[in-house]
């Protein structure tokens, strides 16, 4: 046993990434274990190699549930325990948002482990919402014996077709040899180019299977595969001689600013070139909220400048994003005026959903360095006077509502604003679905990176609580605040038992309405009220964290919500908050769907 | 439902690794948009291990160059290509089975299946099997003679197209096969056609 894994712990030191493979991996299965003569190599179980490969990939926590086709992984685990941390959720799913939670707030792979059947297709959500949202993980799953594929044996579902539409690859393991070569693309798949989700599917036998395991080689090259593409400096003059000519330009950011480590960048871009900035809800943070370049969230229930504005730029700059209708509203409305600069690292992002003047096909981190040292330094001070204008507009007649109401009950908006005061936004907050989410994403603030954790794409509803616990694994040293509603925390209020068992701390906000309020707001807004099963009840949340051996606390009046907060953020360990707020608060400003973005309505 | 004018048939070139369940991952990329496959021929290509996919659909440029570079992103697939049939040569082969006695009884049979191309390619007593190669209409048109004389069975095979104005894909892979990219190895070209933007 120890000297197994000796071998590889020596691979380990190196940074993965920097280890020059010294033959193809891309190549056939055997091509790996080629580069030590075989029988040389230490006799090791794939099981076991399955955990020293995620050493060597310097993995440190897995979020998992063990099972009949997975246990020979989690027998080897019980030998790992020293090195792996590995947290056993309440559900697979939970599991799945949870390695996504800490992916996104750590910038490394998350790495789930399930069993077949039931327990690989309880990941189907998570992966469905990870490849969207361009998140990295390597899911591993076990799978019935080989010589059982195919029979309906216990516990056996076909996981590589089921989840072929949502990861950006997938690979079953019959054999123990082919686990160095799969894990080992995984890997690099997963993390390099747009990220993405990767699930490896290992069958019992491969498992269990020893096998002469030569000293690991991490993947950097994949001949079909080329996550990073060469800049073209022709279409970065381009782009840079339209910046030059434009009066009145517009910067749109995404999460691939955030994917490409390259705030910096960005930064230093835009301070030469004093373009207003504006967010997708992917991308908050990647410039502080306070910047004064920073001028508020795009799309549907963004601000008011932003989208307006949309419409009336010359030079449309986006950088990172992928146009989502949530963000575009109606297409043919949309900056049909404005010549468009796309950088994005994913050709097919490109021309996609809006027409590119200039594609910038690149790694930002490269690309925009590039485009700044073209760029000449501009302040375009009439053209921010638009923003202001806006959102003064919009503070009068939706932000001060919000922050600041009169009436009796709570509002989203005012929790948030006391939540900014005592976390003077150095907190990493992670929201569900639907109403609460844009409130959260609206008005929390945000001083870093990776500090936004929400279900973009897909809109996963019951992604935030195991999304927090899997951030505070990523990022132990910061708070993290979970802001749910009451619909979302009921589908997944089961990883209150993670939280109990692991002792994580997450800060739960629910934003109780009594009703799924989005849903609500559209049935109101667009049905003439008809409310459709929207009114879902609770149960005493504060009960059922005490249940869970969670501190809790219920909220109604106003005077008691900032003393909450405080006690919330100021007691060590998880605290579930409670807060009645209004039950029929609509969010403003909304572009309706089929609208153009001009069209954006504040009440 | 009338087609809009700029739909036509386009033929999709795809070199791949030949890798279980990749067959899957291109053809949802088609279903998952409700698209239908025409013809889908996979076989292996003239470099040993690379697979050669030609899916033929009928679409619009914008559409197909969309589809194209889906399928260029699945990490398995080396290169893709989409022209119209203006651009390439194809042929699909059909195989016609029909009764022995009746093409040996009458002459005029033996001239129809000489005039379509058609070559014997077994004989037996009881029923022949002929072979022709063309277009769609071609094989369709010697369906029509042969079904007055007693056709037993009929196959055809999906399309196969060279690209007129490929060079050839050998030089290529040997690029793909370099750890750096060169500036000759145009991929995503699909994309668009702003003069080679999206090369690496």
């Amino acid at each position: 046993m120890p000297g197994e894994v000796n071998t590889v712990s020596a691979v380990a030191e190196a940074p993965a990434v920097a280890a020059e493979a010294t033959s193809g991996a891309s190549q056939a299965p055997a091509a790996t274990s080629d580069a030590v003569p075989a029988a040389s190599a230490p006799l090791t179980t794939g099981a076991t190699a399955v955990l020293d490969i995620l050493l060597a990939e310097g993995v440190d926590t897995i979020f998992g549930y063990p099972g009949g086709a997975i246990i020979p992984i989690y027998d080897a685990l019980y030998d790992f325990n020293d090195r792996l941390n590995h947290v056993l959720v309440r559900h697979e799913q939970g599991g799945i948002h949870a390695a996504q939670g800490y992916a996104r707030a750590s910038g490394r792979v998350g790495v789930v482990f399930a069993t077949s059947g039931p327990g690989a297709t309880n990941l189907v959500t998570g992966l469905a919402d990870a490849q969207i949202d361009s998140t990295p993980l390597v899911c591993i799953t076990g799978q019935v014996f080989a010589h059982l594929l195919g029979t309906d044996a216990f516990q056996e579902t076909d996981i590589i077709n089921i989840t072929t539409p949502v990861t950006k690859w997938n690979y079953q393991v019959t054999k123990a040899e082919e686990i160095p070569e799969a894990l080992a693309k995984a890997f690099y798949i997963a993390r390099s180019g747009r990220p993405g989700p990767v699930l490896i599917d290992i069958t019992k036998n491969a498992q269990l299977q020893p096998f002469h395991f030569a000293p690991y080689v991490p993947c950097t090259h994949i001949r079909s595969y080329r996550p990073k593409p060469v800049v073209r400096p022709e279409y970065l003059r381009e782009a840079a001689a339209l910046i030059n000519q434009a009066e009145r330009p517009f910067v749109l950011w995404g999460q691939g600013v955030i994917l490409g480590k390259a705030e910096l960048e960005f930064k230093a871009f835009l301070e030469k070139s004093g373009i207003p900035a504006a967010w997708t809800i992917l991308g908050a943070g990647a410039l502080p909220t306070s910047h004064p370049l920073n001028v508020g969230m795009l799309g549907m229930h963004g601000n008011y400048g932003p989208n307006v504005l949309t419409n009336e730029c010359d030079v449309l700059i986006a950088i990172g994003m992928r146009f989502d209708d949530r963000v575009t509203g109606r297409l043919d409305k949309y900056a049909h005026q404005a010549q468009v600069i796309h950088l994005d690292i994913d050709p097919t992002e490109i021309d996609k959903n809006v027409p590119a003047t200039v594609p910038v096909w690149g790694d930002c981190k490269e690309t925009l360095p590039l485009l700044t040292a073209l760029i000449e330094p501009k302040t375009h001070p009439e053209w921010h006077e638009r923003f202001k204008g806006y959102m003064a507009e919009e503070v009068a007649a939706v932000i001060n509502d919000e922050l600041f109401p009169t009436g009796e009950e709570l509002t989203m908006g005012e929790v948030l604003h006391q939540l900014n005061e005592l976390t003077q936004g150095e907190a990493i907050i992670v929201t569900d679905v639907g109403q609460h989410q844009m409130v959260a994403c609206r008005y929390a603030r945000f001083n870093h990176t990776r500090s936004n954790i929400t279900s973009g794409g897909l809109g996963t509803m019951g992604f935030a609580l195991p999304a927090a616990i899997g951030a505070k694994f990523g990022a132990p040293e910061r708070p993290v605040v979970a802001i749910i509603g009451d619909g979302g925390i009921q589908m997944t209020i089961q990883e209150l038992g993670t939280i109990m068992q692991t002792g994580v701390e997450v800060k739960i906000i629910i934003l109780n309405n009594r009703f799924l309020g989005m849903a609500r707001q559209w049935q109101e807004l667009f049905i003439a009220r008809r409310y459709s099963f929207v009114d879902i009840q609770s149960p005493d949340y504060v009960a059922v964290a005490a249940g869970y051996r969670i501190a809790g606390r219920r909220v109604e009046a106003r005077e008691d919500l900032q003393p909450a907060l405080r006690q919330m953020l100021a007691q060590p360990g998880s605290f579930l908050l409670e807060v009645l707020v209004a039950k029929e608060n609509n969010i403003f400003p909304m572009v309706p769907q089929g609208c153009s973005v001009a069209e954006i309505r504040l009440r | 439902m009338s087609q809009p004018p700029d739909r036509q048939e386009y033929n999709i070139t795809a070199y791949t690794e030949n890798q279980v369940g990749l067959l899957n991952r291109i053809a949802i990329i088609f279903s998952r948009r409700k698209i239908n496959i025409d013809s889908l021929n996979v076989s292996p290509s003239e470099i040993e291990g690379i697979h050669r996919f030609n899916i033929v659909i009928t679409e619009t440029e914008e559409v197909v160059s969309k589809l194209a570079g889906q399928i260029e992103k699945q990490v398995e697939v080396l290169k893709v290509y989409h022209n119209p049939n203006a651009d390439v040569i194809w042929q699909e082969m059909a195989l016609y089975k029909v009764p022995t006695d009746v093409i040996a009884e009458k002459a005029s049979v033996e001239r129809l299946l000489r005039e379509n191309g058609a070559r014997a390619v077994v004989i037996r007593k009881d029923y022949t099997v002929f072979e022709t190669t063309g277009h769609r209409e071609e094989t369709d048109a010697l369906i029509k003679v042969l079904q007055p004389y007693g056709l037993i069975e009929f196959v055809r095979s999906a399309r196969i197209a060279i690209i007129k104005a490929s060079d050839g894909f050998n030089h290529k892979l040997r690029e793909f096969e370099r750890r750096e990219p060169g500036e000759e190895v145009a991929e995503n070209e699909f994309l668009n056609s702003r003069d080679a933007v999206f090369t690496m």
